[in-house]
């Protein structure tokens, strides 16, 4: 597979030299293939949209290189390279009509008004907005504004399209719908798109790969499916959905098979990507939907019992908070298929059973 | 309605004031000289209470030694002197104040306050005392001939007080902050993300200039050119000290009507006339910009 852009180990910080140093970036590098939908994934202030400024070429890094299909990018001003930003606030010239706005960046390239006008409207039509084309932006809504932002950053067909944080500003409605859309355009188009947002949902439903960051380094790099079932740390499997984090000690090991103890009362296995040695503490992620709760009379094996302390209703699930054995504290998930009424109440008790697989030990 | 007729006596106490001064003293005034400009002058001062075109028909005819009427261009000279000394002046200033705008406008707020407040400098002082400054600075044994003696370059003075190079300098001198401050007030209000998303869609710094900067800052252009060009028009300070009163221009010809030459109806003509070439140009301005949005929307 050939790599689109290749961030090689990339520190950017601002303000050096000066008692307000700030490194954004530490040392980043990262692989973003051809064809791929790619998402930074991270809290604000975490570097991700430093990282997707220096892409672009607002900011020039303070070490390291970033090569664009093997041309290292770092004497390219922004209007040479062949990659196209779709900002937060759209940044639409306000004193230009919406064809005007798509067909900027050919006129700067010298195209032809003919090439101009076709692309205008192929663009127009991609973005199904057709009849805006001799609106002024400030008569557009917001998601409008959002579709031109998107047409005018295709236009000029470019290698890469950079999207900072597109859907923050639009109601969640209109932020779902236009995640497909955005998914089906990047399919459509076949061109690489980096997606910079901090909205973990966004993350998982459009992206191929993610890399989730926190105070400017990569903190785990994968598919949706990867991030979400087998986190690498503390700070991804904490900061993607909710997780039940128990802190346990290491008591056996059988090949890949990591047997911890929970207050020295429960042993489950875990799995994960560590060097750990019998008699170690650790940190297990667990996430609430692969727990079930059984009825204290259900025969089950491999179970352990709590009591349920709280429930709470939320629409499509309820959410228990228990305590297991000797105060552990584990959250559960469960779709509300039956009509009426959560299975269990407060104060319940009910066998515990955790899925096959669903422990990760986590690094640190 | 009780509170809608509050309202509007509100409104009115507020606006009173300003209103009763424009009225003192600029509509007494203005009907004061659109009388006069249609009266007969008066040799020993003042005016003769006789209805007459004399004054507007001398700023084009004269009278010769036959009494016929001939047509003079002597104070059309002066005028079209006047308007292209002022152009001179608005288009220095903007290719001056332009970059001294944009610059302000793109520091940290800190620091721009007090670069506003720098350029506002100049106004601490009278302005006749800086335009005779000027004239020490340009004069014969002034400070750029002295300098440029010392320095070789020239061996005996040239001469640049009482040229109309003087006086350009010494307008643009004298009208530069009024076309920096509204340009700055434009370019403050700018969207920095434009620019960049500009650069980011293949526009170089040329292309970015012509085609997102200058479009959006026209307001402030436009408003300062208009600040500059119409006090130049008229301007008087600056012609008559350092012109020297051997280039006359409109300031200096009106007030010499009022003066030594004694002759209130075409001083008064000459200051109507002068308004409705400003009014004129300013109507263009206002109606131009809307007629193109009209014509915009119709294409659409």
């Amino acid at each position: 597979m050939q790599t689109a852009i290749d961030v090689r180990h990339v520190t950017k910080k601002f303000g050096e030299r000066t008692k307000h140093e700030v490194t954004a970036l530490d040392d980043v590098s990262v692989s973003i293939n051809d064809n791929e939908f790619f998402t930074l994934l991270g809290p604000s202030g975490c570097g991700k949209t430093t990282l997707l400024r220096l892409i672009a070429g607002f900011e020039y890094s303070t070490r390291g290189e970033i090569l664009l299909y093997g041309d290292n990018l770092v004497d390219q001003p922004p209007h040479k390279r062949p990659i196209n930003t779709v900002f937060q606030n759209y940044a639409l010239f306000p004193h230009m009509t919406i064809a005007e706005n798509i067909g900027f960046p050919l006129k700067m390239l010298g195209k032809s008004e003919k090439e101009i006008s076709n692309s205008v409207n192929k663009n127009l039509e991609l973005v199904k907005m057709r009849e805006f084309s001799h609106r002024t932006p400030d008569q557009l809504s917001g998601g409008q504004q959002q579709r031109i932002a998107l047409a005018r950053a295709l236009a000029p067909d470019p290698k890469v399209l950079l999207l900072d944080e597109p859907l923050s500003a639009l109601d969640l409605k209109l932020r779902q719908q236009m995640r497909s859309e955005l998914k089906t355009l990047q399919r459509e188009t076949g061109i690489t798109f980096v997606f910079v947002t901090h909205d973990q949902v966004e993350a998982l439903t459009m992206s191929d790969r993610i890399a989730v960051m926190s105070v400017g380094r990569i903190r785990q790099k994968g598919g949706p499916t990867d991030i979400y079932e087998k986190p690498a740390n503390r700070f991804v499997a904490d900061f993607i959905g909710e997780t039940n984090l128990i802190e346990a000690i290491v008591s056996k090991i059988e090949g890949k098979n990591i047997f911890c103890t929970i207050n020295d009362t429960i042993t489950l296995k875990g799995e994960g990507e560590t060097n750990k040695n019998i008699g170690d503490h650790v940190t297990l992620a667990l996430r609430p939907e692969k727990i079930t709760l059984y009825h204290i009379d259900e025969n089950i094996e491999d179970t352990f019992t709590g009591y349920i302390n709280t429930t709470i209703y939320i629409g499509t699930d309820t959410t228990y908070l228990m305590t297991a054995n000797n105060n552990i504290e584990l959250t559960t998930r469960e779709p509300n298929s039956i009509v009426g009424q959560a299975r269990f109440k407060e104060g319940d008790k009910v066998n515990i059973k955790v899925a096959q697989g669903a422990i990760r030990i986590l690094e640190d | 309605m009780n509170q809608a007729k509050r309202e509007a006596t509100r409104r009115w106490l507020g606006l009173g004031p300003a209103i009763l001064l424009i009225f003192i003293f600029m509509i007494i005034p203005l009907c004061i000289i659109s009388t006069y400009s249609f009266l007969e002058s008066n040799p020993y001062g003042g005016v003769k209470p006789h209805f007459s075109f004399a004054a507007y028909s001398q700023f084009l005819f004269e009278l010769d030694f036959d009494d016929n009427v001939v047509f003079n261009p002597a104070y059309l000279m002066i005028f079209w002197r006047s308007f292209v000394l002022a152009l001179a002046t608005t288009i220095l200033c903007l290719l001056i104040g332009f970059p001294v705008a944009y610059y302000i406008a793109l520091q940290p707020p800190s620091k721009r306050n007090l670069l506003v407040f720098l350029v506002t400098i100049p106004f601490w002082t009278n302005l006749l005392i800086r335009t005779f400054s000027w004239i020490l600075i340009l004069r014969d044994s002034g400070v750029v001939n002295n300098i440029l003696i010392w320095t070789g370059i020239i061996d005996k003075p040239i001469t640049l007080l009482y040229t109309n190079g003087a006086i350009l300098i010494g307008l643009v001198y004298t009208y530069i902050p009024f076309i920096v401050l509204p340009i700055y007030a434009t370019v403050e209000k700018l969207d920095i993300r434009l620019f960049e998303a500009a650069h980011d869609l293949y526009a170089n710094r040329r292309q970015l200039m012509r085609y997102i900067i200058l479009p959006l800052t026209a307001p402030g252009i436009i408003a300062g050119g208009i600040l500059v060009f119409v006090p130049s028009l008229g301007a008087f300070i600056a012609p008559n000290l350092l012109g020297g009163g051997k280039k006359l221009m409109l300031g200096s010809l009106i007030q010499l009507q009022f003066a030594s030459s004694r002759n209130w109806p075409f001083g008064s003509a000459v200051a109507l006339l002068l308004m409705a070439v400003v009014l004129i140009a300013m109507l263009i301005y206002i109606l131009g910009p809307a007629r193109k949005t009209d014509m915009g929307e119709h294409a659409g």
